[in-house]
């Protein structure tokens, strides 16, 4: 039997795998086409619900993978992987390769480019961001502030930027974008205490234990007001504020809105790499874009192919919680194959 | 006294005519009283002679399916113009060798069997085989149209229309018309010796293996019968558009228009649809498998069972309009349709609030799609600043809609209260100049707001005389571009000069299959409301792909829907030309502020 697995990704999914296969005794290469580990979790500031520290998570991480069988190949990406009856010969553009029992894609998501969205002025008004560029700035420690380098007085989120919408061609929810908002509309809250903040939704999803609780926080404690309707144009003022039009769906009525700071929820989906991997190896993919697991409810963690497994949000959008669960599953998945081939 | 076996052809042609007359009387009551009056004073002006010209090659020759597919274009030219040749010969022929005019009108039809004493023998001579040529030249056209039957790619078509009764009556009976024809007057030869090259060798043949004495009554009286017959249907079917296409070319040249109301003008062009099906392959609605087209419109319009699906699962791109071989107007056809089709709301419009013009010689109208992508407005905001254009930016804050999506939808009612609206903050601006950055908004303000003493200019029009005057700098920038002509810019406004040359002063513009008057859509139109997203993307990539295949640096266009439409997948490059142009003005300002720090630090 071989005893070796090929991971591709090294984000929460493809480390939690990674570490409790090599806990069982398998060998694991992680191949990571990025420098460091962590995936979107890398850059992330504060996590919902409890707002602790992205930054415990990737030390989790780093100590995960600190074991012998396993070898972790940054700045790597897969350029083919091919089969010979049960072995997986997995090449990479570093000429090196790997003679496997099991391949595991857990490449993740891409944030929705918000450029896509253009009504919203992303890439076009200095004073729209998007929930993944705050996160960026606060893990820097930069100061929120406008572009002019004002403390903003009115921030707006607004909510499935890029989710729900038939128009970029993203039918489903990303599932974490909703509370996202209220996480950081709380904690931009707490940073400018004057600020009102307002978050445009379509409908919030609260599908967690404690986010209802936030919600019902971030509306009684953190000056946060939440208006059922999409915004439909956004523009700029002379003061380089931002002019926003939307419809109070609740009141039928339309509303403007000067707010000194947009920030775009994006949502998550398919990127270039699991595209790649699924043409190399003709896997199915759901019409979402992501890729198809064998049996929703059985074989979650199974792809199409015999021998390649599937963990975390390449599969569909999960939170960081979520996202362990599954490639806890994933990794005894691939265990019961491996034994029973 | 006829023989009787001529009565099926001269019943066919009594009802034929009385069919036609009636029909011809009908339609001039209901044009209404300008329209006569336009009709009366184009009679006697060169427009009956374009007419006539049109007619002979549109109705008889065929030249527009000629350049569109030559196999099919002779086919049809073979059985117009043969046939109709046939008629003047024949009756030409039957005028020198009976040295006289008074006969009866049938009489040339079956002048074989009757075969009379020519008075010009000599001249008969020659008759006889001219004739038998064009036999044949209308029998190469039919032997076409049955092959066309069995194996239409041949002729460059995928899909043709289905067929109804009458239809079928007149179809049938007119393929059998020529080979009757022949047969009959191949037997005739043989009997009497009077054929041509090609009736008299094969009349010798028929006689040796037949008894022509008695085919010969049974032959002509089939052949009297197939032309009575198509005669008898010619109306209800789909060759209507025989007498029907010739009385539209008149009309049309005598500056009769299609009106928002169903009218007799639009009963002329219904008419004239010979369902020749050029409209099916060319529609992009193919890409996302629908069937809609516009020969199925103009079908359901004349059998009254038209539904909504067919009526507004239509992009209005106008592709099938252009290469329509009788011109029909199909869009404005079927925005009056969708006119009459559409329950008009008796909203009190209170929501209209009469806005305050500010007076300014330019008033720029950005358009709802332009707002819905800032980057044309910031960059046209760009181009004003850097030219010293000073303007009214109408619709910057509040304004309501154009008005043309409303009409495309059919709610004409409601249109014409947002043009009413609009029309009286642009007088009220005093502006001499009207500018818009989009081509659905300019093709309404050109066509429907009638503003009388202002010029209506797409921006695309705008920054040209711009760059002419030297108001803003034309930089090349070194990429390459495809330019994608928006519907409404080019076949619907007729402006596919402009933008290119804009584009060749910033950088290399490659030509492409499928531009101008054939171009794409981009398939976002909002003139189509029953279509779906899935079904939109279809025709987008489909675009996209040929495009790119062109490999250029990036896609331009002149039309905020169609560059949101492309964007919306964001794997390509795609800007408005508006962008292009703003983004060397940013470099050039760029480079003179670099410039000045460098003299700065010199100092």
């Amino acid at each position: 039997m071989n005893k070796s697995i090929v991971v591709i990704g090294a984000g929460v999914a493809g480390i939690e795998v990674a570490s409790i296969l090599a806990d069982m005794g398998y060998n694991v290469f992680i191949i990571e086409k990025n420098k460091n580990i962590g995936g979107n979790v890398a850059f992330w500031h504060h996590l919902f619900p409890n707002n602790r520290s992205a930054a415990e998570v990737r030390e989790y991480m780093n100590q995960k993978i600190k074991v012998p069988n396993i070898t972790l190949f940054p700045n790597t990406e897969v350029t083919d992987i091919s089969q010979k009856k049960n072995v997986y010969v997995v090449r990479t553009n570093k000429d090196a390769t790997f003679e496997v029992g099991a391949v595991l894609i857990a490449t993740g998501f891409t944030p929705f480019d918000a450029r896509r969205k253009e009504e919203y002025g992303y890439g076009i008004y200095d004073n729209v961001i998007t929930s993944v560029d705050l996160e960026k700035k606060l893990e820097r420690g930069e100061n929120i502030t406008t572009t002019q380098g004002m403390a903003p007085k009115r921030i707006a989120f607004v909510h499935c930027v890029g989710s729900r919408d038939a128009k970029v061609g993203h039918t489903y929810c990303s599932k974490v974008c909703c509370i996202t908002g209220v996480k950081q509309a709380i904690e931009m809250s707490k940073m400018f205490p004057d600020a009102e903040m307002y978050c445009f939704y379509m409908d919030l999803r609260m599908h967690g234990l404690e986010y209802e609780r936030f919600y019902k926080d971030a509306q009684e404690n953190y000056n946060t007001q939440f208006i059922r309707g999409r915004v439909s144009e956004v523009s700029e003022n002379k003061d380089k504020s931002i002019q926003l039009k939307a419809e109070d769906t609740l009141s039928g009525l339309p509303l403007k809105m000067k707010v000194d700071l947009l920030v775009l929820l994006v949502g998550m989906e398919q990127g270039k790499d699991s595209d790649k991997l699924c043409d190399i190896l003709h896997l199915h993919k759901t019409p979402e874009n992501f890729i198809q697991p064998q049996d929703p409810h059985l074989q979650g963690n199974v792809s199409s192919r015999q021998g390649v497994f599937i963990a975390g949000t390449c599969i569909q959008p999960m939170t960081i919680n979520e996202t362990m669960q599954n490639a806890r599953s994933a990794a005894l998945e691939i265990n019961h194959y491996l034994l029973h081939l | 006294m006829a023989p009787s076996f001529t009565y099926p052809f001269t019943i066919g042609v009594i009802i034929l005519f009385g069919v036609l007359i009636y029909k011809a009387v009908k339609w001039y009551a209901g044009f209404t009283k300008y329209d006569k009056i336009r009709i009366r004073k184009g009679f006697f002006t060169r427009k009956t002679l374009k007419s006539i010209k049109e007619s002979f090659n549109d109705g008889l020759l065929h030249v527009s399916i000629f350049r569109r597919n030559p196999m099919l274009g002779y086919m049809h030219m073979s059985l117009a113009f043969g046939w109709f040749l046939l008629i003047i010969v024949g009756h030409l022929e039957s005028v020198i060798t009976m040295g006289t005019f008074r006969f009866p009108f049938y009489y040339a039809v079956f002048l074989r069997y009757f075969n009379p004493l020519s008075v010009h023998p000599f001249s008969s001579e020659i008759f006889k085989h001219v004739m038998d040529f064009l036999l044949l030249f209308v029998l190469s056209g039919v032997s076409l149209a049955y092959f066309k039957r069995i194996n239409k790619r041949l002729f460059g078509m995928k899909r043709t229309t289905k067929l109804k009764v009458p239809d079928k009556m007149a179809l049938t009976s007119l393929w059998f018309i020529f080979p009757l024809r022949l047969f009959a007057e191949s037997i005739s030869a043989g009997i009497k010796h009077n054929g041509g090259f090609l009736t008299q060798p094969l009349g010798d043949f028929l006689v040796s293996i037949l008894n022509v004495y008695t085919w010969e009554y049974p032959v002509w009286f089939a052949y009297s019968l197939s032309l009575g017959v198509f005669f008898v249907f010619l109306t209800s079917s789909r060759y209507a558009h025989i007498p029907t296409e010739i009385l539209y070319i008149f009309l049309r040249n005598y500056g009769i228009k299609l009106k928002k109301k169903y009218n007799t003008y639009t009963n002329v062009q219904v008419y004239s649809c010979s369902r020749c099906g050029m409209c099916l392959d060319i529609c992009q609605l193919n890409d996302a498998n629908i069937h809609t087209q516009s020969v199925y419109l103009i079908k359901r319009i004349r059998n009254h069972n038209l539904t909504d699906d067919v009526l507004f699962n239509c992009l209005l791109c106008g592709k099938c309009q252009q290469a329509c071989p009788v011109h029909i107007d199909i869009n404005d056809l079927r925005i009056t349709q969708r006119i009459e089709s559409t329950r008009q709301y008796n909203s009190s419009y209170d929501y209209l609030e009469e806005m305050e013009a500010i007076s300014s010689k330019v008033v720029y109208f950005a358009g709802c799609m332009s707002h819905l992508t800032p980057g044309i407005v910031q960059a046209m905001k760009k181009i004003f600043a850097h030219s010293g254009t000073s303007y009214w930016f109408m619709d910057e804050d509040k304004a309501p809609c154009c008005g043309r999506p409303l009409m495309q939808a059919g709610q004409y009612d409601a249109a014409m209260k947002l043009i009413e609206t609009n029309r009286k903050a642009i007088y009220d601006s005093g502006a001499t100049q009207l500018i818009t950055s989009c081509p659905i908004c300019y093709k309404v303000f050109k066509e429907d707001y009638h503003l009388k003493n202002i010029q209506v200019l797409h921006h695309t029009q705008f920054i040209l005389k711009l760059i002419e005057k030297g108001k803003i700098p034309a930089m090349p920038t070194g990429n390459s571009f495809v330019y994608h002509d928006p519907c409404d810019l080019g076949r619907g406004s007729n402006i596919y000069e402009q933008p290119r040359e804009i584009l060749r002063k910033y950088g290399t513009l490659i030509p492409i299959r499928k531009e101008k008057e054939n171009a794409l859509c981009c398939g976002g139109s909002l003139a189509n409301i029953k279509i779906d997203m899935t079904e939109r993307d279809a025709i987008k990539k489909h675009a996209l792909d040929m495009y790119f295949g062109y490999k250029p640096d990036m896609l331009v266009t002149a039309c905020p829907l169609c560059k949101k439409t492309f964007t919306r997948n964001n794997i390509y490059p795609i800007f408005d030309i508006a962008e292009i142009v703003a983004a060397t003005i940013t470099q050039s300002a760029c480079r003179k502020v670099c410039e000045v720090a460098e003299v700065e630090n010199m100092l």
